[in-house]
């Protein structure tokens, strides 16, 4: 195996491995206490915090529809099992899809690139 | 800072497409112009990497979340232009599928973080390790110090876009229409947060990342 190729593989492990661990990065905030990141509000809690929803805001909040909101699985239970679970399972899919899309990307970039050089 | 839809308004989240827009094809014109077909792995894997590092939400106890975006550690190992590309890439994906940011701010979530976060990154770094050894300890440091930098300017201007809001948007009796808090509330909250804490993080996770090649794979910092 060529020294790229094996660069590759291990980096390609180690994106694994992160995913693996990123339910963390709910189990965690969910233990200390701590709520979204600021200026990330949903519509509730602005109306909470501010006493008032803001009317562009209000027509705007709802445009896009997400087919799996917050990392959650559609319908999946609230606990923070299920929550890590969930947010394991979109992460896969999104990690994947990332990859898959930056990768044909590059290769669309790059094929167009040889194409120019025949010229 | 992901901003959502629905805390800019139109002027801005606009202006930000506009502002985004030439980097993007910039980008497009310099991988094109340098990218081997089989370097496209590389691009994949930044892309993926910044993907899963922002899954890992950071707790301030008692208060808010923030996480790192690989900005600057991805600049390093694949250069400004081609890790706009994939950080771009992962925040699309972001929003699309999992509502995380917006579709209206994409423009903006992408300058915030992709552009300004990979080429400052990258600029700091290069500036702070210039004929440095390449497996000294100079170069490490200065990716850190990078990535705090580049990760607090994405957050300022967050913080500036969404402060701005309710002076550029409101009722006639001076409701605001869309991010309700004003700049000296918008830019001391994300600063702070991101200067004690969430700049650190970057910080190590690029240092960490930057030393494992300096060890293994010198060859991608050369």
């Amino acid at each position: 195996m060529s020294e790229r190729s094996t660069t590759i593989k291990k980096l390609w492990i180690s994106i694994g491995i992160l995913v693996l661990l990123s339910p963390l990065g709910i189990i965690l905030p969910a233990l200390f206490g701590a709520g979204g990141a600021w200026g990330e509000w949903g519509i509730e809690e602005i109306e909470k915090l501010t006493g008032f929803v803001p009317e562009g805001m209000k027509r705007l909040a709802g445009i896009w529809k997400a087919p799996l909101p917050g990392y959650a699985v559609p319908g999946q239970g609230r606990g923070i099992a299920t929550s890590g679970l969930g947010y394991l399972l979109t992460g896969i899919i999104g990690v994947a899809l990332t990859a898959a899309a930056a990768y044909l990307l590059a290769k669309l970039l790059a094929r167009r690139d040889r194409q120019q050089g025949k010229d | 800072m992901h901003i959502p839809d629905g805390y800019l308004g139109p002027a801005t989240y606009g202006s930000m497409f506009g502002l985004v827009l030439p980097f993007w094809a910039a980008a497009s014109r310099k991988v094109n112009r340098t990218l081997q077909a089989k370097q496209a792995p590389y691009l994949a894997i930044g892309a993926a990497f910044s993907f899963v590092i922002m899954l890992f939400n950071i707790p301030v106890i008692g208060g808010t979340t923030g996480h790192a975006t690989g900005a600057t550690l991805i600049a390093i190992l694949i250069g400004p232009w081609a890790a706009t590309i994939s950080l771009s890439v992962a925040l699309v994906i972001q929003a699309l599928l999992f509502g995380d940011g917006g579709i209206t701010a994409i423009g903006a979530n992408c300058f915030n973080m992709a552009v300004a976060g990979c080429f400052t990154g990258y600029g700091v770094y290069r500036l702070l390790s210039a004929r440095s050894d390449p497996s000294g300890r100079r170069r490490w440091i200065a990716a850190a110090a990078a990535a705090y930098i580049s990760l607090n300017i994405s957050a300022v201007l967050t913080a500036t876009e969404l402060g701005i809001q309710p002076l550029l948007e409101h009722t006639v009796d001076g409701q605001p229409l869309y991010a309700p808090y004003p700049l000296e509330v918008a830019l001391p909250a994300m600063a702070l947060e991101h200067l004690l804490l969430f700049g650190f993080v970057e910080a190590a996770v690029t240092a960490l990342v930057v030393r494992y090649f300096q060890r293994n794979e010198p060859g991608m910092l050369a």
